[in-house]
């Protein structure tokens, strides 16, 4: 427990808040604490969830991207094309397609940034723009419905009856959110590639003198986010079973402030995957609650931003510091 | 090969490189026993860190130059056949990773590999801790490097090169940030190292606290070997002279100052935790040196001097009239200039040109009636400084960070000087500057004296404060322990105080 809360400063804070958030939205509706409320959160957020690990190790390596929305877009568009193109496909197909699109896009950033020595956020506005230029430009803005059935058939992974006779239940984009989660934790925490992820985000000069190979880290760091961007595409069109060109563009800020309210840092070197879940679903659980307390939805992006504002600027008060001093004074 | 020979760690012969016409060492050789201390002195610019990087592979040297390490000769050597052999080379910043753990930092060498393989958090603090057990040091494995003080960072980086096998480790400027205590806790991580048969060469242009232990001290000047000398009955002139190729008069330049006018005055001024009962007054035309350990609060009564932090208690009177300053524009506007300890990171804009750093303090002054900057009065002004201060550079729209350290500084000095201050305070201004260029300021120092300007000077270089002040005043922990004249009071005495 100890070694926790010093290992992950950020996140068990980011845990206490969101108890206490919980715990008062239990008090204060009787919607808010039930299976069917929790289960549909995780139903909402598992894409965003998905960006948001993907995301997460871009910030690691002391990159940003801003481009993997749109990117999710052009992957769903390229997917819908590839499975007409192929006649049909499959989950497995849709995994590999989307993934690997996704992946190449994330390339390309890569590559801008490596080769030329861009600054990351630069490279990401750029290709923000070409990205979704070439997909309103080549699908003239059309929505497309007509998915393979296999896509926008609903899985339902678990259901289970309330007592109320409403049903709860989870469905695929969760159980690949939590494959996303798992995988990325594994390369991050558990590999020499990862651990070298941190050290080239935290002092890329010092990553260089020792030997790390920086186009090989842009590389991974971008190609994951991009690879988790095409299936987070895959997962929303999967939802919304429809692929509407426009329709992800902006949700790459929300994630990206999730993530930073998860304890990742602009400057690169820090970040979990625990903190990315725990900063998504603060978000969630907030808009949930003023829903459910009958808050007008106009609201919600202005507490959200308060939110983060709060966890931003007190991120760097140490609570353990001020007792210490206390302790001083009173020797 | 004699038996001499085949016992040394590093062998160079005829070492010399060339950057586009500029001969950067010529003709340079260098050896290192095993397990030997060796210093290699030289000024900025004298090719230490050419001769480091073509020992390491990063450069290679022209043909004709012969290296042997640990006995086996290289007609080129790679950075990783460097690493292969054992060659580590611990740079001033360390390169080391604050947001990870100590025990990560330390074996981090594991780590590496471009093919991922799975991560042993276990073997991980096992090879660290062996790493800290072979140095006698103890280190909490799980704390994050950016939390630990500079001095225990330098162990971790001094452990990370023992996980790789090292037997040669270059330690770039390793003393420059550490305070006497901490110095002699790496010295005595060196005696263990050394012990051990890892031979450790210190690189420095400052090598008082690391002369007595080593055995020999190479000297290089523009490029050139100048010698190896015996460390025993080497002293800081001796080298000095040796680095620069001058001799400076090594004369005390105190004055006294009793019949000048008082300028500032400080009666019994405290801020808790940080300085108390501070009493002190300083003259129109002198230099009033203060010195004492980092961490003795020296600093902090600048900040406060400068209007950055208030004191609880006391009083601060400027030409007989009681100081209430809120912030540093007050200070500036009362006629005190502060040139602050970190001049690279907070005194100028690297960036930006010499001319835009020399009126930053005084933009007020230099706007023409219609509230724009007047461009004449800015060059006037710069030049006038420039000229002043002999800083030597192309022109005034270059930028800062073409400049050398020593140039720097001067512009540094010129940015505050432009305000017409008072009162000058100095904070350790000679931090990262070459011995050569330190006898420059010094210079300048004297001459602003002379012009009647008070001049607080801060140093935690004991010697530093004796030559060049007319005073010196003592400070240790938070309070001043003692004041003394240089006239009477040798600087052996003044040293044993400061640093007892």
């Amino acid at each position: 427990m100890h070694s926790f809360l010093r290992a992950y400063p950020t996140e068990s804070k980011l845990l206490a808040v969101l108890l206490v958030i919980c715990a008062a939205l239990s008090l204060a509706s009787p919607d808010f604490l039930t299976l069917v409320n929790f289960s549909s959160l995780l139903n909402n957020n598992a894409v965003n969830v998905i960006w948001a690990v993907g995301l997460l190790v871009v910030l690691i390596a002391g990159g940003i991207d801003i481009s993997f929305a749109v990117a999710a877009s052009v992957v769903q568009y390229l997917c819908v094309y590839a499975f007409a193109g192929i006649g049909g496909g499959n989950w497995a197909l849709g995994f590999l397609f989307a993934g690997g699109f996704g992946l190449m896009l994330g390339l390309i950033n890569a590559f801008l940034i490596h080769q030329f020595r861009i600054i990351s956020i630069v490279v990401t506005i750029s290709t923000f723009n070409a990205f979704f230029g070439l997909l309103m430009f080549f699908s003239s803005g059309r929505f497309l419905y007509n998915l393979p059935s296999w896509w926008s058939q609903r899985v339902i992974l678990w259901e289970y009856q309330t007592a109320s006779g409403t049903w709860a239940e989870l469905i695929l984009p969760v159980a690949v959110m939590a494959s996303a989660m798992l995988a990325t934790w594994v390369l991050i925490r558990r590999t020499t590639t990862g651990r070298q992820l941190y050290a080239f985000g935290d002092n890329p000069e010092g990553a260089r003198r020792a030997g790390i190979p920086i186009g090989l880290m842009q590389a991974i760091a971008f190609g994951w986010c991009g690879m988790m961007a095409g299936i987070g595409g895959l997962m929303q069109a999967h939802i919304t079973k429809e692929v509407i060109p426009n329709a992800l563009i902006g949700r790459e800020l929300e994630v990206l402030a999730a993530v930073v309210l998860g304890g990742a840092r602009l400057g690169g070197g820090r970040g979990s995957v625990l903190g990315c879940f725990l900063g998504v679903l603060l978000v969630a659980i907030t808009q949930n609650g003023l829903n459910l307390l009958g808050v007008s939805p106009y609201a919600f992006k202005m507490v959200v931003g308060i939110i983060i504002l709060l966890a931003i600027s007190t991120s760097n008060l140490d609570p353990a510091k001020w007792f210490e001093t206390r302790k001083e004074d009173r020797k | 090969m004699t038996a001499e020979a085949r016992s040394d760690a590093l062998r160079l012969t005829h070492v010399t490189k060339i950057f586009g016409g500029v001969t950067a060492l010529d003709d340079v050789a260098f050896s290192v026993g095993a397990g030997e201390v060796h210093c290699l002195a030289g000024e900025n610019g004298s090719g230490k860190s050419t001769l480091i990087k073509i020992i390491t592979g990063v450069y290679q040297p022209e043909p004709g130059a012969g290296m042997q390490i640990f006995g086996q000769d290289y007609p080129r050597i790679t950075p990783t056949q460097a690493r292969m052999a054992g060659i580590a080379v611990i740079w001033q910043d360390l390169a080391l990773f604050a947001e990870m753990t100590v025990a990560e930092n330390i074996a981090f060498e594991t780590l590496l590999g471009n093919r991922p393989r799975p991560v042993s958090y276990a073997r991980l603090r096992a090879d660290a801790q062996a790493a800290l057990a072979q140095l006698d040091v103890g280190l909490d494995l799980d704390a994050r490097l950016g939390s630990l003080p500079i001095a225990q960072r330098q162990i971790v980086a001094i452990a990370r090169a023992l996980v790789s096998d090292a037997r040669l480790i270059f330690m770039d400027e390793p003393t420059a940030s550490l305070t006497q205590s901490e110095t002699d806790a790496l010295l005595a991580v060196v005696r263990t190292l050394s012990a051990r048969g890892v031979a450790v060469v210190f690189v420095s242009h400052r090598l008082a606290e690391v002369l007595d232990i080593s055995s020999r001290v190479t000297v290089l000047r523009d490029g050139r070997l100048v010698g190896v000398y015996p460390t025993e009955g080497m002293t800081q002139s001796r080298l000095t002279e040796l680095m620069t190729g001058a001799s400076f008069a090594q004369g005390v330049m105190a004055r006294d100052t009793a019949s000048q006018p008082e300028v500032l005055r400080i009666d019994g001024l405290g801020r808790a935790g940080d300085y108390s009962d501070i009493s002190l007054t300083l003259r129109a035309g002198e230099v009033l040196g203060l010195t004492g350990l980092i961490g003795a609060g020296r600093t902090e009564l600048c900040h406060t001097l400068f209007g950055m932090t208030r004191a609880d208690r006391g009083t601060i009177t400027l030409n007989g009239r009681d100081l209430r300053m809120t912030s540093n524009r007050d200070a500036v506007a009362e006629g005190i200039a502060y040139v602050s300890e970190d001049r690279l990171a907070l005194g100028l804009i690297q960036p930006q040109s010499i001319a835009d750093n020399a009126v930053l303090a005084v933009l007020r002054k230099i706007t023409s009636s219609a509230g724009l900057l007047s461009s004449q009065k800015k060059e006037d002004t710069v030049s006038h400084w420039i000229s002043e201060l002999a800083v030597k550079i192309g022109k005034p729209s270059d930028a800062v960070s073409t400049l050398s350290g020593g140039n720097q500084q001067r512009v540094v000095l010129a940015k505050w000087l432009a305000t017409e201050p008072k009162v000058l305070i100095l904070d350790c201004p000679t931090v990262g500057v070459d011995v050569g260029a330190r006898a420059g300021i010094f210079r300048i120092v004297r001459a602003l004296a002379e012009k009647g300007l008070a001049i607080l000077l801060v140093s935690d270089e004991v010697p530093e404060v004796y030559m060049n002040a007319d005073r010196v005043l003592h400070m240790a922990g938070g309070r001043i322990v003692a004041e003394w004249d240089p006239r009477q009071t040798g600087l052996t005495d003044m040293e044993a105080a400061v640093y007892a």
